[in-house]
């Protein structure tokens, strides 16, 4: 499967678009602009945008705390994200949710989720939904290694698996829950073996070749609406610490720089080039537009007004 | 009108509701073909099939989860938990999702699910089946909790609940399945608004609030009280969030005297939130003794029959407490 020009552009401007939100996220984070927490996932970019990329509107998507790169694989505004992550009235949640709990309907994100493994039990219900209503559409769930430890894991898998429910379980492994490594929570090196206890197919990719995920992605959601979900593990890695307060004590330097060697971005912007798709300066083109286009949200953001407490009691009851 | 049972009347609820909303699907553990552990979905399997009436591995939080997640894309589910007990596995959930999604994400969707549980003592059943968690859940904003007394309240209620667009958490009484009480005729459709407290019977001397179970047994201490001249009036509260709080503080300022009585342990329990809205309120200027409140004992339901029947307000708690007011 060749992916065409337009597509492999969109790959790398949807990755370069979320390292410009979450680098000025952070920046406005030091301003003080910010208050409460945030979780980047600066280096992780092509697990959502490669999977996202490959779904229709119409797909559901459960995102995670750290999801930001889900949000725009999926084409949500980046002017809301930011409005959101700043708690403005114009933000996906009115201000309410914060950029732990994103979601945008109209594009098929059925919200991002501050519970380790919330969103999976919530996705075996839009897929039954989809398989109820005869679509030709699937939920894509993602979550981390650390929820692949919560009872939610087993119980939504195992629910999905005997009724042959169209799920794409993406299993985002960055190889750390919080400060703890997998090597130390679980008994096993590759997630994508416990797919096997339930009886459905199990696969383990690198999670920083965006074009590989995005392939992939295409054959699951043929091979989910044939024969059920199925699991895939993306192996990535997490480049800032869990949260805004993370001292990062647990790991070494040079084991963040080996993985920073493997940008996704950096990867994909060499492709693109060797391959003569686009030239250096195009590329820099692309950057300057994701820039700008992260100012404007910045300013759209600053420009929202503040929720009014006045509001507080919408939404709490439909 | 004709007599059912309070089981009866549940099944009748979800199998009216099925048949004009194809939306509506309906899961649990042994809820097909064994027709549920209490009897409730008997031949609803048949009727619907098993595209409708799904049964489900053991595994509370996924669906719960999974009624939640259909809930937010287009149908109407519902959800019956085994016992009440078991919401112990599937709070998650029902907190943290259910209750929270639609203020979360900004008012961009809705989760019109019904959970379906059996809650109270009284069957021999223990501590981990017996439980009365009702406050638990009436605690969290965007919950809608619901518990009937008599199968008329239990069929137009648990109707409501299925058309509400909120999630909502119905909480039946497993001692009160097999009782039998006066219900309209098939085909003359009712409904009862969550919300709305319902006197169950008028006096004027002593207001006794209570719900589920314990309706029944106030009442017949009402009876008795009747025979002395004291006329108690017996208000069942039936939704407890949202409780219709007009009701219980205009029968407070015509009585000057209340009780509170519920079959949960009474230390953190709804009582206090029912006791709370009569002094916080203007009748606290017409009450003429203070508002007692008689909930279960604050230990685990045990086995022991004769045991069991004592943790709980008995007839006999119940009219001590009235006799205490007068």
């Amino acid at each position: 499967m060749n992916l065409s020009k337009a597509k492999q552009k969109e790959l790398y401007y949807k990755m370069i678009l979320c390292r410009e939100f979450e680098e000025t996220a952070a920046k406005l984070f030091v301003q003080g602009k910010v208050h409460g927490t945030a979780h980047f996932c600066i280096g992780e970019e092509a697990t959502g945008i490669g999977v996202c990329s490959a779904l229709e509107k119409e797909d559901y998507i459960l995102q995670t705390h750290r999801g930001h790169n889900q949000g725009i694989g999926k084409n949500m505004s980046v002017n809301r994200m930011m409005a959101e992550f700043l708690g403005k009235a114009n933000g996906y949640c009115k201000g309410k949710g914060g950029c732990m709990h994103i979601a945008d309907f109209s594009v098929g994100s059925l919200g991002a989720n501050g519970i380790v493994g919330g969103g999976l039990p919530i996705a075996t219900g839009a897929a039954f939904t989809q398989k109820y209503k005869k679509s030709k559409n699937i939920t894509v769930c993602f979550f981390g290694d650390g929820a692949a430890n919560e009872g939610a894991f087993h119980e939504s898998l195992n629910l999905a698996s005997i009724w042959k429910l169209p799920v794409l379980f993406v299993c985002t492994n960055n190889y750390y829950g919080m400060s703890t490594h997998i090597s130390k929570s679980m008994n096993i090196s590759d997630i994508s073996i416990r797919a096997e206890s339930y009886g459905i197919k199990g696969i383990a990719l690198d999670g920083n070749d965006v074009i590989s995920v995005y392939r992939e992605t295409i054959k699951a959601k043929e091979y989910i609406l044939e024969n059920g979900p199925m699991l895939m593990v993306l192996n990535t890695y997490r480049w800032m610490g869990h949260s805004k307060s993370d001292a990062q004590i647990y790991r070494s330097k040079e084991e963040v720089l080996e993985w920073k060697e493997k940008c996704p971005i950096k990867l994909h912007g060499e492709y693109l080039i060797e391959q003569k798709l686009y030239t250096e300066n195009e590329i820099k083109t692309m950057q300057n537009q994701a820039e700008q286009e992260i100012r404007d949200a910045v300013s759209y953001a600053e420009n929202s007004p503040e929720p009014n407490i006045e509001n507080i009691l919408d939404d709490v009851y439909a | 009108m004709r007599e059912i049972t309070y089981a009866q009347a549940i099944q009748e609820a979800m199998s009216e509701e099925m048949r004009i909303d194809t939306n509506i699907v309906f899961m649990g553990e042994d809820v097909g073909v064994y027709g549920g552990a209490f009897g409730v979905s008997r031949g609803m399997f048949e009727e619907f099939g098993e595209e409708r009436i799904i049964d489900t591995p053991i595994s509370e939080l996924a669906i719960t989860g999974c009624a939640v997640g259909a809930a937010m894309t287009g149908l109407r589910p519902i959800v019956e938990i085994m016992f009440s007990d078991f919401l112990t596995l599937a709070m998650e959930q029902l907190v943290n999702q259910a209750a929270k999604n639609r203020f979360q994400f900004g008012g961009q969707t809705t989760v019109p699910m019904v959970l379906r549980t059996a809650g109270g003592s009284g069957t021999g059943a223990a501590e981990q089946h017996s439980q009365s968690l009702e406050a638990w859940v009436c605690h969290v904003p965007g919950l809608k909790v619901v518990i009937p007394s008599t199968p008329r309240d239990a069929k137009g209620l648990l109707k409501a609940a299925i058309r509400d667009n909120n999630p909502v958490v119905f909480i039946e009484q497993k001692l009160l399945y097999r009782t039998k009480g006066m219900v309209p005729e098939l085909g003359d459709e009712y409904i009862i608004p969550l919300g709305k407290a319902d006197i169950k019977r008028t006096g004027k001397d002593v207001t006794i609030i209570t719900y589920g179970r314990m309706v029944q047994r106030c009442l017949i201490v009402a009876e008795q009280f009747a025979e002395q001249g004291v006329e108690i009036e017996v208000i069942d509260i039936r939704t407890l969030v949202p409780l219709d709080k007009a009701s219980l503080i205009e029968s407070a300022k015509k009585t000057g005297k209340v009780l509170v009585v519920h079959e949960a342990c009474q230390t953190g329990g709804y009582g206090g939130e029912l006791v709370s809205t009569i002094v916080d309120s203007e009748a606290f200027f017409y009450l003429d003794a203070p508002v007692k409140r008689l909930g279960g004992m604050d230990v685990p339901i045990p086995y022991n029959p004769h045991l069991e029947a004592q943790v709980v307000p008995t007839e006999d708690k119940i009219s001590a407490a009235v006799s205490e007011l007068l």
